[in-house]
């Protein structure tokens, strides 16, 4: 290669300059560490694969979907768990959606300063409150007083509900609030230049342009829901009976998915066909985890516009 | 020619700062009025004053009158949600909502309640040609509007304002974030609504207010330092201090 005088002569693609080692070693670590949370991920998951799927076999599906739970009997019917899961977070998302994001509204779009500057830092220090605190509160304080209002026992699908409820809250409004603060000021402009109201600019502009935000929002309340167990545990009276709808559907006893691993996997032989059954639940959770978050994926993805304002 | 708006001894404070300082012009009926000065002279400040747009500022404060049509837009019995009806506005960077062509240009009659859903389609087509932009998007109105180049998504929101049936526009620096041609666009798009429309613009840009305005205000520091018709004030001006802003001596 001939260079003109005076102009530097372009280096040769191929023979860049040997990188200087610190970044290789840099480099080779940053790898490594990312390759093996994959390999970790994908163990975890042939494991969970490896002890569940021969109850699928071995039970067989119908059995699986038989309505009576009875393990000393091999009989292994999910349908009471699914219910009581069912049940208990679809009861917390009724309660926690709505109550998550009205309040905050409250706080991103109708809290004076000083009043938002109080409630955020408190909002979010009740999102590491112990699971099992909670718990404690539900069996002491909310058991009772459900017991008192006529239900035949406190501990029921709505208490545990209620629990939840309140677990997913702080993820809710903390992560809806910060994706209302990301709609970009002009879109207010705009909608109150027109006339709009301030109730009818949050309505018809703020909430849509946030929409991907409070989906986030709502699907990791859901996902914290659905996987919590001691709390659940302690108050929803840990019946394996599908509730009926004549008795008062949400004030009976009932057990969820991950309640009867917890409480269960302390007593099986290992290897045995209710030790198989247990890790066929964690199947199921697993496999409902991961509708739900293709759900939220598909919900935000789908609205066809370009995603701007209101994102995380 | 009538007065749409009479500004009488208006004052405006943020706070402490006295942002206006005793306004007394008038805005003439449909026709275009250009408001010119250095950043921070106060021209905005005026603008959303107009619309009570400043309204949400908590530390901001009026004291004087705008008169819209003889009624003072400060008065308690104001509805600020039909003043800014018959005020609109349209700001510096386009804003449109990120939803489709058609729902941003029916946001306002739907909110309003002006127009039924079966009339909707209409009044869209309606604003869109009269901002100059029906032909560009008429078959693209399900679309998002964010996919608009800056100066299409300008004229919608142009078209957007007028869907509501306004009196009056308020256009503030609405060329400053668009290319030569675009802007073009729309000094014709606002000689053509000056038909329908009483427009007040603020501007950076003198030649701007030069081409394509009838009145033009020169703000220095919160004060109307000179008020008059266009032509006269770009080549006849009464105050030293506008002579010097508008050669570039000063400003």
């Amino acid at each position: 290669m001939t260079a003109q005088q005076g102009v530097p002569s372009p280096l040769p693609v191929d023979e860049a300059p040997p990188r200087p080692k610190r970044e290789i070693v840099i480099e080779a670590f940053i790898r490594v560490a990312g390759v093996s949370t994959i390999i970790i991920i994908i163990l975890i998951f042939a494991f969970l694969l490896k002890e569940g799927l021969p109850a699928f076999f071995k039970v067989s599906i119908t059995g699986l979907l038989a309505r009576r739970w009875y393990p000393i009997e091999d009989m292994f019917g999910l349908l009471p768990l699914l219910v009581g899961s069912l049940l208990v977070t679809v009861g917390a998302v009724v309660i926690a959606v709505p109550l998550g994001l009205t309040t905050a509204v409250f706080l991103g779009e109708l809290a004076p300063p000083w009043l938002r500057e109080i409630l955020k830092p408190v909002i979010e220090v009740l999102a590491g409150i112990p699971s099992i605190v909670l718990g404690f509160l539900g069996w002491v304080v909310l058991a009772p007083a459900i017991q008192n209002m006529g239900a035949p026992t406190g501990l029921t699908a709505f208490t545990g509900s209620l629990i939840l409820a309140y677990m997913a809250l702080p993820t809710i409004i903390s992560i809806t609030e910060d994706a209302l603060y990301a709609v970009p000021k002009e879109y207010r402009d705009g909608s109150l230049a027109l006339g709009a109201t301030h109730w009818q600019t949050i309505y018809k502009v703020v909430l849509p342009a946030a929409r991907s935000g409070i989906v986030i929002a709502i699907m990791l309340g859901i996902g914290r829901a659905i996987g919590e167990t001691m709390a659940v545990m302690l108050v929803t009276g840990n019946a394996a009976n599908i509730p009926s709808l004549s008795d008062g559907l949400y004030f009976q006893p009932v057990r969820t998915l991950t309640a009867t691993i917890a409480a269960e996997m302390g007593e099986v032989a290992s290897g045995s066909l209710h030790y198989n059954v247990l890790f066929a639940i964690g199947i199921v959770l697993f496999v409902i985890t991961f509708l739900i978050n293709s759900l939220a994926t598909w919900i935000i993805g789908g609205n066809g516009g370009r995603r701007r304002g209101g994102q995380i | 020619m009538d007065k749409k708006i009479e500004v009488n001894k208006f004052d405006f404070y943020y706070g402490d700062f006295q942002a206006l300082i005793d306004l007394n012009f008038p805005i003439i009926k449909n026709q275009i009025t250009a408001l010119i000065g250095p950043s921070g002279c106060g021209k905005s400040t005026f603008l959303r004053a107009i619309n009570r747009m400043n309204d949400t500022i908590s530390i901001a404060r009026a004291d004087g009158e705008i008169l819209l049509d003889g009624k003072n837009v400060y008065d308690q019995d104001v509805d600020v949600s039909e003043l800014r009806q018959r005020v609109g506005m349209v700001f510096q960077r386009p804003n449109p909502f990120p939803q489709s062509v058609f729902d941003n240009v029916a946001y306002g009659p739907r909110v309003l309640g002006t127009a039924t859903k079966h009339e909707l389609p209409d009044v869209v087509e309606k604003s869109l040609r009269g901002a100059a932009l029906w032909d560009e998007v008429k078959d693209k109105l399900k679309s998002s509007a964010l996919d608009l180049n800056p100066g299409q998504q300008q004229r919608m929101c142009i078209a957007r304002a007028i869907a509501v049936q306004p009196e009056v526009i308020l256009m503030d620096e609405p060329c400053s974030a668009l290319d030569p041609i675009a802007t073009l666009h729309v000094e014709d798009l606002m000689r053509e609504l000056s038909k329908d429309y009483t427009i007040v613009i603020v501007t950076h840009s003198m030649q701007q207010a030069a081409r394509a305005s009838d009145w033009t205000g020169f703000f220095w520091l919160g004060k109307l330092v000179e008020f008059g018709g266009t032509h006269e004030l770009f080549t006849n001006p009464k105050q030293e201090l506008t002579e010097a802003y508008i050669t570039g001596r000063q400003g």
